[in-house]
C-alpha cells in the first residue's frame, strides 16, 4: 500500500515533470560522459594488456645496418634478456592497379617454421605463410582494407630495385603495429602505407641478408635493469649500424596507443568532471528553490505531526529518484557513447577485440555524486524551514528587508522605471541566489565555449600545419643518404616544380641524464616548402649554428636557449658532439629538432649530402611524376601532404569532434534547462505578486516583463563570467590532451563565444515564451483568495 | 488589566493544557512584535472554548503555541499536568499524538485527494479512524477522490477538519475556521465543529475575530493586545444554525 505521502511523490513528480525532467537531463549528460570516456579507457586499456601479453610484444627494440646471425646469441647472452628474436625489415614500394598515388610497405620477415618468438601477429582472415612459401605475403588489416584487398589477390612489390609479385594469404594484425603508422608519420595513413609479412628468406635474397639480420626485438627478465640493457644492446649493435636500441614504451605504436590511453583517461576525468560538477552545481540551485516554494506543504506537514526526518525523508527519495533516474539513463547513454568511440577507435587501433566492460564502479561513483548534489542542495533548503516553528513557517516568507540596491545607489535607477525598480531589488535582495542562478547559465556557455574550441583549434591546426608549415605536395626519402646530385635529378624530373634538400640523421640527444631519441633535420636557411614556424610567434629562421628545438623537447629535455646538448649521431661515422641550443620554437605536432644543412654537415663530418627533398608538383602532372619517383631505386618513401592532412582530419579529428558534438548537444540541455527552471521557479515563488500587479491593473506583459526582466539579468550577468569560464576550461582541456605527439593550442574565435552565447540567449528566449503561456492563464482571483 | 482565569480550576476537574505567563514576541521584517505579553489560561476536558479578538490581538499567536506550533519567549505550558518540554522531537510528538490543527488557509496538500490527505495523517497516528469515517462525519463521504482544486472553500476545511479528527486527538484546535469562507459555508463549518464536539466529546478551542461564534462555547476567553482581557462563561450553548451572524 502506498502511503499518502509517497503518493504525494508521485504528484509532485507528475506536477513537476518539466523541471524535474531538465534536471534529469543534466545529471543524464554529466553520468553519459563520465561513464562512457570511463568505459572506453578501461576497455582500450585491457584490450592493449590482454593483446601484448598473449602475443608476446616485446621489450626492447633495435634497428641497425647488417648484423650477423651469430650476434643474436650474444645479445641473448645479456643478463636480464629472456628472448630474443631477430627479423630482416624491408621498406619497398608497391604496385597497386589503379592507385596512381605512391604506396610504399614494410615488409616483416616471419621465421620459416612456427609463429615468431615475439611480436606474434593475430590472423583476422586466411592463413599465415606455408613453410617454405617464398611469394606469400599476410598483410595488414588497415592496408587491406583501404585498399579492399582479399586472400588470393596479388600485390607487386619493388624491394631494392626488384620487382616482386605476392600472394595474399592473410590479413594479419600485429601488436607492433596497433597504429599502423609510416616510420616518421603522425598519422596513420592506410591507402598510402602497409605491413606485410613474408617469409624471412625471401627477404634475405632480396636484401643482401643471407644469415644476416637488420631489425631485432627481445624480451627482458622480470626485474631486468632496462637501461643496463640498452646500454649492451648498444655496445653489441653498435659496429653493425645499430640505431639505438629502445624500449616498449617508446616504440611508436605502442607510444601512440598509450599516449592515447592516457588521453582517455585525462578526458575521462576533466571534461566530466567539468560536466558532473556543473551538474552538481545546477542540482543544488534547483533543489534549493524547489523546496522553497514548497514552504508551506512542509510546514503543514509538521504541524500534522511528522518529523524533520520523515519530512527529509520524503523529499530525499524525490532527490534519489531524479538521481537514479538520471544516472540509468546516463549509464546508457555512456555504454552507447563507448560503442560509437570503439568504433571510431577501431578504425585507427587494430586490436584483434574491444573488451567492453560494464562500468559498474564508475556508474555507483556517478550516481552517489549526483544525489549528494542533489541532497546537499534539499538538505540546505529543508533546513531553513525545519529550523523555523510551523506557524512561522507556514505563513509566507515575511517580507524581506528591502533597501535601494547597490545598483541604485549608483544610480541606475533614475533610468528605471518603476518595474525596472522592482527588478533591481529582487536582484539586490537575493544577490547569492543571483550570482548562483547567473553561474549556472555560465556554466552553460562555457560548456559550449569548450565544445566549439575543439572546432576552432582543429581549424587552426591545419590551417598552420599543412597550409603554413608544410607547403611542398611531397616529401621523397631516399634509401640511404645520397649526394646533392640526387635531388638535381629530382629537379629535373619534368613535372616537379621545386626540389629542397633536407638532411635527416637519427639521433639521441642527451642533456644530464635526459636521453630523448629523435632525428636532427637539417634544412636550407633560404627553403620556401617546409618552413619553421612558432604558431604564436610567427615564423622563425633556422639559425646557422647550433640547433633550434621544438619546446615541447626543450621541456622534456630540460634545456633553455644558451644551454647546450649532447647529440650522439645513430649513423654515418656516428659522430657524437656538443651542441648549441640556439633557440625553440613552439610547434604544435611531433617534437623536432632543427638544424642548418651546412651546420649539420659540419657535425656529421660530411659533404652536402641529403637523406631526401621536398618537392612541389605541378598539378597536371602528378600521375607521371609519382611514377616516377616510384621507379627511382634511391626512393624508398613519398609522403604526400594531401594524404596527411586527410588522414590527421580522418583521425584525431574524428575522435575529438565526436566528443565535442556530445558537449554541444548537452550544452544545450543545461542552458535550456536552468533558464526554464530558473524561470518556473520565480513564477511560483512570485505568483502573489504577480497577480497582485495583474489586479491592479497592470497587462499581463507588463507582468511578464518584470518576470523575464530579471531572468534577462541573470543572462547578461553569466555572458562575461561563462566566456571567462569557458576560456578556463578551453586551457584545462587542451593541457589535458597534451602530448609529444600533438598540442592543441588554445584557440577560440570570437565566433565561438558569440554562437555560444546567441545558443543561451535563444534558449532564455524560448523559455521566457513558455512561460509568457503560464503567465496568460495565472488564476488571480484563486492566488490571492487563499493566502494572507 | 489581564484577566485570570484559573480560579475555577478544582471545580471542572484537571486542565487538559495549563499556560502560565506566556509571552511571545518576534521580529517581523525590522519590526519588533509582542504578541503575546503573559497569558494565564487553562482549557478543561471536554470544554469548548471560544477565543476572541480582534486582529492583531495575538490570538493567533497564542493557538500556535498552545498547538506545539511555536515556541515561547516566555513563560510555560503544562499539558496534562506535564510541562512542556519544547525540543522539537517533543513538538513533533505532540502535535502527531494529541492535538487536532484546522488552519483558516485549510493548509491542504494540494497534489492529495480529501482521503490521501486525511490518510496523511492516520498513517501516522496511533489509533485513528478510518479516513472515510472521518470525512462522513464532516459530511463528505461522496467526496472521497476530489482533489483540493477540486472543492469549494467549505469543502476544503471540511477535509480540514476531517483530518483533523481522525487521528481522535485530545485536544482541537482551530484558527479562524470560518476566517476565509462566506457566511453559509462558515455556518456549515461551525455546524461540523459542533456536531463533532457532542459526538467526540473533544477539547475544542477556536480562536475568531467573530463574536457571533463565541454563542456556541461554553467558556469565552476574549483576548486584546497580547493579553487575556475578558472571560465568559455561557450558561447555555447555542447551537450553529441558531447563531445569529
Amino acid at each position: 500500500m502506498v502511503s499518502a505521502l509517497d503518493r504525494k511523490l508521485l504528484r509532485d513528480l507528475r506536477h513537476l515533470k518539466g523541471q524535474l525532467l531538465a534536471i534529469v537531463l543534466l545529471v543524464t549528460c554529466g553520468v553519459t560522459t563520465f561513464v562512457g570516456s570511463m568505459t572506453m579507457w578501461r576497455s582500450i586499456m585491457r584490450s592493449q594488456q590482454d593483446y601484448y601479453e598473449r602475443y608476446r610484444f616485446a621489450d626492447v627494440f633495435a634497428s641497425l645496418r647488417r648484423a650477423p646471425e651469430t650476434v643474436a646469441r650474444r645479445l641473448a647472452a645479456i643478463p636480464g634478456v629472456a628472448e630474443v628474436q631477430t627479423r630482416v625489415v624491408a621498406d619497398a614500394a608497391l604496385e597497386m592497379p589503379g592507385f596512381p598515388e605512391p604506396v610504399t610497405a614494410r615488409f616483416v620477415s616471419i621465421p620459416c617454421c612456427g609463429p615468431p618468438a615475439l611480436n606474434r601477429f593475430h590472423i583476422r582472415a586466411g592463413r599465415t605463410i606455408a613453410p617454405g612459401a617464398d611469394s606469400e605475403v599476410v598483410v595488414s588489416e588497415g592496408f587491406a582494407t583501404a585498399h579492399r584487398l582479399r586472400t588470393g589477390d596479388r600485390v607487386t612489390a619493388v624491394i631494392q630495385g626488384r620487382k616482386q609479385s605476392f600472394s595474399v594469404v592473410g590479413i594479419g594484425l600485429s601488436p607492433e603495429f596497433v597504429y599502423e603508422i609510416r616510420p616518421g608519420d603522425l598519422m596513420p595513413d592506410d591507402k598510402h602505407f602497409g605491413i606485410l609479412w613474408t617469409s624471412r628468406r625471401q627477404l634475405e635474397a632480396a636484401g643482401d641478408m643471407e644469415g644476416a639480420f637488420n631489425d631485432v626485438a627481445a624480451r627482458l627478465e622480470p626485474g631486468a635493469s632496462e637501461p643496463e640493457v640498452l646500454v649492451a644492446f648498444d655496445r653489441e649493435l653498435g659496429r653493425y649500424g645499430g640505431l639505438g636500441a629502445f624500449l616498449r614504451k617508446d616504440q611508436v605504436s605502442n607510444r601512440f596507443l598509450s599516449d592515447e590511453i592516457r588521453q582517455l583517461k585525462a578526458n575521462a576525468v576533466v571534461v566530466p568532471s567539468i560536466f558532473l560538477g556543473v551538474a552538481a552545481f545546477l542540482l543544488n540551485v534547483i533543489f534549493t528553490r524547489l523546496v522553497s516554494t514548497q514552504r508551506e506543504q512542509i510546514a503543514t506537514l509538521k504541524a500534522l505531526g511528522y518529523s524533520n526526518l520523515a519530512t527529509g525523508f520524503h523529499y530525499a527519495k524525490l532527490v534519489a529518484l531524479v538521481a537514479m533516474l538520471g544516472t540509468a539513463l546516463g549509464v546508457l547513454g555512456g555504454i552507447w557513447m563507448s560503442h560509437a568511440m570503439t568504433g571510431i577507435y577501431a578504425q585507427y587501433y587494430r586490436l584483434p577485440q574491444y573488451f567492453v566492460e560494464l562500468p559498474w564502479r564508475e556508474t555507483v561513483i556517478a550516481c552517489a555524486l549526483s544525489t549528494t548534489a542533489a541532497a546537499l542542495g534539499v538538505f540546505g533548503a529543508m533546513r531553513k524551514v525545519v529550523r523555523l516553528p510551523p506557524a512561522q513557517a507556514m505563513r509566507p516568507e515575511p517580507p524581506a528587508s528591502f533597501h535601494p540596491s547597490w545598483l541604485e545607489r549608483l544610480g541606475v535607477d533614475r533610468v528605471a522605471s518603476a518595474a525596472g525598480r522592482m527588478i533591481l531589488r529582487n536582484v539586490g535582495r537575493r544577490p547569492v541566489r543571483f550570482a548562483l542562478s547567473s553561474l549556472g547559465i555560465g556554466f552553460a556557455i562555457a560548456i559550449l565555449v569548450v565544445g566549439w574550441f575543439f572546432f576552432d583549434a582543429l581549424d587552426f591546426i591545419v590551417d598552420y600545419q599543412f597550409r603554413n608549415v608544410q607547403r611542398d605536395d611531397a616529401m621523397v626519402t631516399f634509401n640511404v643518404p645520397l649526394s646533392r646530385d640526387a635531388v638535381g635529378e629530382l629537379r629535373r624530373t619534368r613535372g616537379v616544380l621545386r626540389a629542397e634538400p633536407f638532411r635527416a640523421v637519427p639521433v639521441k640527444l642527451r642533456s644530464r641524464h635526459v636521453t630523448y631519441r629523435t632525428a636532427l633535420l637539417g634544412v636550407d636557411p633560404s627553403g620556401e616548402l617546409r618552413r619553421i614556424i612558432d604558431y604564436d610567434t610567427g615564423p622563425a629562421q633556422v639559425p646557422p649554428e647550433g640547433v633550434l628545438l621544438t619546446s615541447k623537447l626543450a621541456e622534456i629535455l630540460r634545456v633553455h636557449p644558451g644551454d647546450t646538448v649532447t647529440a650522439e649521431a645513430l649513423e654515418g661515422r656516428r659522430p657524437v658532439r656538443e651542441v648549441l641550443v640556439s633557440g625553440t620554437v613552439a610547434e604544435l605536432m611531433g617534437v623536432s629538432a632543427y638544424m642548418s644543412l651546412p651546420a649539420i654537415h659540419r657535425l656529421m663530418d660530411e659533404g652536402p649530402s641529403a637523406s631526401g627533398a621536398f618537392v612541389s608538383i605541378d598539378p597536371d602532372l602528378e600521375r607521371p611524376v609519382y611514377a616516377r619517383l616510384m621507379s627511382m631505386p634511391a626512393v624508398s618513401g613519398v609522403t604526400l601532404r594531401t594524404a596527411a592532412l586527410a588522414s590527421f582530419t580522418g583521425t584525431s579529428a574524428e575522435y575529438m569532434l565526436f566528443f565535442a558534438s556530445i558537449l554541444v548537444g548537452f550544452a544545450w540541455v543545461i542552458a535550456a534547462g536552468i533558464v526554464y527552471n530558473s524561470a518556473r521557479v520565480s513564477l511560483a515563488e512570485r505568483e502573489r505578486e504577480l497577480a497582485t500587479m495583474r489586479v491592479i491593473g497592470m497587462t499581463w506583459i507588463e507582468v511578464w516583463l518584470i518576470l523575464i526582466g530579471e531572468l534577462a539579468l541573470q543572462v547578461l550577468a553569466a555572458i562575461p563570467v561563462g566566456c571567462l569560464v569557458g576560456w578556463g576550461f578551453a586551457h584545462l582541456a587542451a593541457s589535458s590532451v597534451e602530448s609529444d605527439l600533438y598540442r592543441i593550442p588554445v584557440v577560440i574565435l570570437p565566433s565561438t563565444y558569440a554562437t555560444s552565447v546567441a545558443v543561451v540567449v535563444a534558449a532564455a528566449i524560448a523559455v521566457g515564451i513558455v512561460i509568457r503561456r503560464r503567465l496568460r492563464h495565472l488564476d488571480m482571483v484563486a492566488v490571492l483568495k487563499s493566502k494572507e | 488589566m489581564a484577566v485570570q482565569d484559573v480560579s475555577a480550576a478544582d471545580a471542572r476537574g484537571a486542565a487538559v493544557l495549563a499556560a502560565r505567563g506566556l509571552t511571545r514576541s518576534y521580529r517581523m521584517g525590522e519590526v519588533e512584535v509582542h504578541a503575546l505579553r503573559g497569558v494565564d489560561l487553562d482549557l478543561f476536558d471536554g470544554e469548548f472554548v471560544v477565543i476572541l479578538g480582534p486582529s492583531g490581538s495575538g490570538k493567533s499567536t497564542l493557538l500556535n503555541l498552545l498547538g506545539g506550533l511555536d515556541i515561547p519567549s516566555a513563560g510555560t505550558l503544562a499539558y496534562r499536568g506535564k510541562t512542556m518540554d519544547w525540543s522539537d522531537a517533543a513538538l513533533t510528538a505532540y502535535r502527531r499524538d494529541q492535538v487536532g490543527f484546522v488552519f483558516q488557509f485549510y493548509n491542504l496538500i494540494p497534489s492529495l485527494t480529501a482521503r490521501e490527505n486525511v490518510l496523511l495523517v492516520t498513517e501516522i497516528s496511533k489509533s485513528p479512524m478510518p479516513a472515510e469515517l472521518a470525512l462522513e462525519l464532516v459530511g463528505l463521504g461522496d467526496r472521497l477522490d476530489h482533489f483540493p482544486s477540486q472543492m469549494s472553500g467549505g469543502e476544503q476545511q471540511r477535509v480540514a477538519i476531517a483530518r483533523a479528527i481522525a487521528k481522535r486527538p485530545d485536544l482541537l484546535l482551530c484558527d479562524e475556521p470560518t476566517g476565509a469562507l462566506d457566511i453559509k459555508t462558515g455556518r456549515v463549518v461551525l455546524e461540523v465543529l459542533d456536531r463533532i464536539h457532542r459526538e467526540l466529546r473533544t477539547t475544542t478551542a477556536i480562536i475568531t475575530h467573530n463574536s457571533a461564534i463565541a454563542a456556541m462555547a461554553d467558556r469565552v476567553l476574549t483576548i486584546g493586545d497580547g493579553l487575556v482581557v475578558h472571560v465568559d462563561h455561557n450558561a447555555r450553548r447555542v447551537g450553529a444554525a441558531e447563531l445569529a451572524w
